[in-house]
Parts: structure tokens; sequence; C-alpha cells
């Protein structure tokens, strides 16, 4: 396979000659399997060397300490996240607790008749005016659910919980969704070995806006300042003889 | 027999056995020389045993665990910092790849940064494991990239292209060592002894990836921002004078963490994962991507791979 080395043979037999070299200093016993440790063991049981027997038990607790990946351990939990509900509005009011008020989208929604016909957001008022749309040719209502704004719409008009938006964006991303399945896409945190500890997944809409999805342009951060990738600049000292003579 | 002796006494000579007591005497004397001639490079402000490490013996845990702590210690007084310095050993049946999708990289440079942070890079300058490079698309040719850009990105004719160690499977680095003080572990990490290391930078020449850094300078950073999880092979803070690269963040990657440089990736362009697991991200990478590697007729086998969506 293309990741394996064809003479694996090869580079084993360098690794223990530096493994004997090496002064961060590996513990040799530490190559060895069971069966030569066993060996050691009788050996130094034997000998009655009280030194070695030391020895042998340090290098069984540092082997022991090792092998944790491969047991059968269950497996921690993949977590993605998910919208913690439909969004609220900030009415830019307080209670008397000094609580902002938030208003859900049916509190006008039910008694506003949808406008289907509205394709731009030039078209918007209320709370919605200034909203940055660049998302193909969907409408509002492609998307939003005329019957409950408090939810979203599949293409086949059924209703879908805003806690599940990734289910309506998969609609049209198919590849997209294919290869989040398959962990290749969208970003992760924690571990990569799920019988140490669990992961945190991105939904889409932790990094794509669902009303402008594209990313949008971004400074770089730290310029590199090292001397080796410096692109070359054209030297003054070399300048035409003609051009240093008064 | 009586003959020799009589001989001796009648040129009052020095016998053939006194000579060869003076010639052993004068070996003996020579090889105890040979012997101590180290303790000649003992220096008054070298501690015992730094002295001993840079003089060969086989390391017990033990050793190591007592290497440790001094490596703490001195930490902690020459940054003020208490640091927790581990010696992660490669796990059994693990062999770690990388890959990164191109076509969603926008070259924000984040991974550069939390590899700075993470690794304990010298603040001054900016160091990283990971060089960026704006390319042209339409090629593939890395040296012709540039990792100077300073502009919003993504611009729209190019592409960009994260490049660190590719943790090769025949690494040109090892190979020049003059010292052995880099070598490929078990799973697949090229790391480097900063204790054993000499700086003579030929591992850096070797490098067809330009992936290595030289510590021109002791690294300089704010007490505040030592990242204390440390471990001997990655990120404990390096001396002046020494080689560091990319180590996958092994001090991370073996007690099963993602590296930094992922999880600080805004657009989870990078995938990272065990290749010896058949279910493992990565390995979805290379069953389901057509992936490529950098400078492949080089023939270095890396394991780092690079991918478009198609």
């Amino acid at each position: 396979m293309l990741w394996q080395g064809s003479d694996s043979q090869n580079s084993t037999v360098a690794r223990d000659r530096r493994w004997k070299r090496n002064a961060y200093g590996r513990v040799f016993g530490f190559r060895c399997g069971w069966k030569s440790l066993a060996k050691i063991l009788t050996l130094s049981a034997l000998a009655g060397l009280v030194f070695g027997a030391a020895f042998a038990d340090d290098r069984a607790e540092t082997r022991q300490a090792t092998v944790s990946t491969n047991t059968n351990a269950p497996l921690h939990a993949v977590v993605i996240k998910r919208p913690d509900g439909p969004p609220q509005v900030d009415t830019g009011l307080t209670n008397f607790h000094g609580q902002p008020v938030m208003a859900s989208c049916s509190s006008c929604h039910a008694t506003t008749k949808p406008n289907l016909d509205t394709r731009s957001t030039a078209d918007l008022d209320q709370f919605h005016q200034g909203l940055k749309y660049n998302h193909g040719n969907l409408s509002c209502l492609s998307c939003h659910n005329s019957q409950d704004y408090d939810a979203l719409r599949l293409a086949d008009s059924r209703t879908v919980a805003f806690t599940d938006s990734m289910t309506l964006c998969s609609q049209c991303h198919g590849p997209q969704r294919r290869d989040y399945d398959r962990g290749l896409h969208g970003g992760m945190n924690g571990y990569w070995d799920l019988t140490r500890g669990g992961r945190t997944r991105n939904t889409c809409i932790n990094c794509h806006d669902p009303h402008s999805p594209a990313f949008p342009l971004v400074m770089p951060v730290l310029p590199p300042r090292d001397r080796v990738a410096v692109p070359h600049k054209p030297s003054t000292n070399h300048a035409p003889a003609a051009a240093k003579t008064p | 027999m009586n003959t020799p002796v009589s001989e001796t006494q009648s040129t009052g000579g020095v016998s053939r056995r006194t000579a060869l007591k003076g010639v052993g005497a004068m070996l003996g004397a020579a090889a105890f020389a040979k012997a101590i001639a180290p303790l000649t490079e003992w220096t008054r402000d070298m501690p015992a045993e730094e002295f001993f490490q840079r003089h060969y013996k086989e390391l017990s845990a033990i050793d190591m665990q007592i290497i440790l702590r001094r490596l703490e210690k001195e930490t902690k007084e020459q940054h003020g910092v208490d640091v927790t310095i581990t010696d992660d050993k490669p796990q059994p049946g693990v062999k770690f790849g990388y890959a990164l999708n191109l076509s969603v990289c926008n070259g924000c440079r984040k991974c550069a940064e939390a590899c700075h942070i993470e690794n304990n890079h010298d603040r001054p300058s900016n160091q990283s494991y990971i060089r960026v490079f704006e390319m042209s698309k339409g090629s593939l040719d890395m040296e012709k990239g540039n990792a100077h850009y300073d502009h919003p990105v993504p611009q729209p004719d190019k592409f960009y292209m994260p490049v660190q160690c590719q943790q090769c499977e025949h690494p040109p680095c090892v190979d020049v060592c003059p010292v052995e003080a880099t070598w490929k572990e078990p799973d697949g990490i090229v790391v480097v002894d900063y204790n054993w290391c000499i700086g003579c930078r030929y591992c850096e020449a070797a490098c067809p990836y330009h992936a290595r850094r030289f510590n021109w300078a002791k690294p300089q950073i704010p007490a505040a921002e030592i990242n204390p999880n440390q471990s001997y092979l990655s990120n404990r803070i390096r001396p002046e004078g020494v080689m560091e690269k990319c180590t996958f963040c092994l001090h991370r990657t073996r007690n099963g963490r993602l590296p930094a440089c992922l999880e600080a990736c805004p657009t989870g362009a990078r995938v990272f994962g065990n290749l010896l697991d058949p279910d493992s991200e990565i390995r979805q990478v290379l069953a389901h991507k057509r992936v490529f590697v950098l400078k492949e007729e080089l023939g270095l086998k890396p394991n780092f791979f690079y991918f478009f969506d198609v």
C-alpha cells in the first residue's frame, strides 16, 4: 500500500541500531517481547540479583502503561454540535429584571401573511433589513417554513427542526454530507482515538452562514519572519558600473 | 635454568621481567588516562547529570525520569514556569497519517499560529513548523509558492498549501545526521533529541520540504504563554543551536488527542488519524479521495497527503 515502506525490515534494523546508541536512552527491555522479558526475569531471579529484579519490574510497569489503545474499551462519543433551537430576535427592550426581551419568529409571523414572491433582500423590512444574502437562487421560503416560522422546511414541504438543520443543507450539498459522514469535511476537536476520549464536530452553520455560506475574505495571521523563505530581492550592490560613475 | 639469572646479575642491566612490568604499567597508565579523558570536558557550570548524558550510557526508565525532572527544574530556573515534561512512547498498532484538503484551505495561517503557541516556539521570529504557500492555480510546485503573502485571503486565482514535516518513510534528514540525533519512531514520527543534536543543520539541507527549523537563539517566550504540557521529543523548550521539527504534536497525539493545527483550522481542511485502522478518517481519505504527495518523484514516501474535493 501507498503509505507502507517496502523495506520495513531495513528501517527496523536501523532503528534498533539507533536504539542502542541513543543518548535519549531507551530502556533496552522496552523493545523486547514478553518472551525475552520473561527470560530476563528468570535469569535475574536465578542470579538473585536484587538490582536486576528491580529493573525488570520497572520495565514491566512501563510496558503496561503504554498498551492502552488496543483494548475493547467502550468508545467515547462523537458529539455533533447542534443549534440550540429556533433563532430569536432581540427586540431591544428589557424586562423589569433588566434582561433583554427576545422574540421568536412566530411572534410576528403568526399574524403576518407570508410573501412567497420575496426573492431579494431589498424587499425585506423590520429586523430583516440589511441581511446579507448570497446563496444561489433560493427564496426565503425555500428553507423557512411558512406554516411554522420556528421550524424549517425541506424541499418536499416536510417540516424539520432548526436543531436538524444539517438535514436541510444536505438536500443540495450531498457530496459535502457524504464527506462529513466519513469525517472528511468540517472541523473537529478532541480525540482521534475514541478509546481514550470523545470528539466534538461542527455542524454546517458553525462555519457557514446559511444566508451567505461562502467563506469571507480574512487577513492571514502570523506572517513568517524566517530567513529561509524570504523572497529574493534584487541586490543594489551590483548596479551597472555606468550608473556609479558621476 | 639458572644461567639467565647469573647473566643478568653479571651485566647489572634491567631484567626482562622488570622491563615487561614497566611496559605493563605504562600501558595501564595510558589506558587509565584515555578512560578519564572525557572528564577534561567537564566544565564548572555543567551539572554532573548533563555531563553523564553527554557521555553515553544505557538509560533505565528511572534514569529517564531523573532527566525529565532535571529538565523541568531547569525550565523553572530559566523561564520561571512550572512545566510537566513527559516521555510519550509510540503506541503499538498506531501509525500516524495526515491529509489536507486544498479545496477548502483558505490560507489564513491559523494552523501555523496554533503550532507556534502549542509547541513553545520563539516569539520574535514567529517560528512555526507550518509554512503556508500561496500557489498559482495550475501548478503544484511548492518551490514557486509564496509564503510571505500579506493580503486578504483567499485570492480568486490562488490556492493555499500548508507544508510541514511529511514524516517520510525514507527520511533523508535522518540519513544525513552524523550523530544519529534524529530518527524515525515506530508510529512514523521523525523525532529529534535536542540534547544530542550538535546543530550542524545537515538535516535542514537534506529536507526537500523545508520542514526543519534551526534555533538560532534561545527561544524567547513570555512565561505566561509557555505551554506547560511538554514532551521530551516534541514541544519542550529547545536549547539554542539545535534543530527542531513538526512531530504531529506527539505529546497530544500519542495520548489520543488531535494535533493543535487540526483543531485550529477554521475550514476543516485537515484530517488526521491512524493509518493502520481501516475505519479511521485518514483511511477514508485514502479510500475515497484522489490524494497526492509532494515531490513524489523523490521516492521518500511521505505520510502527509494532499487532496482536492472532486
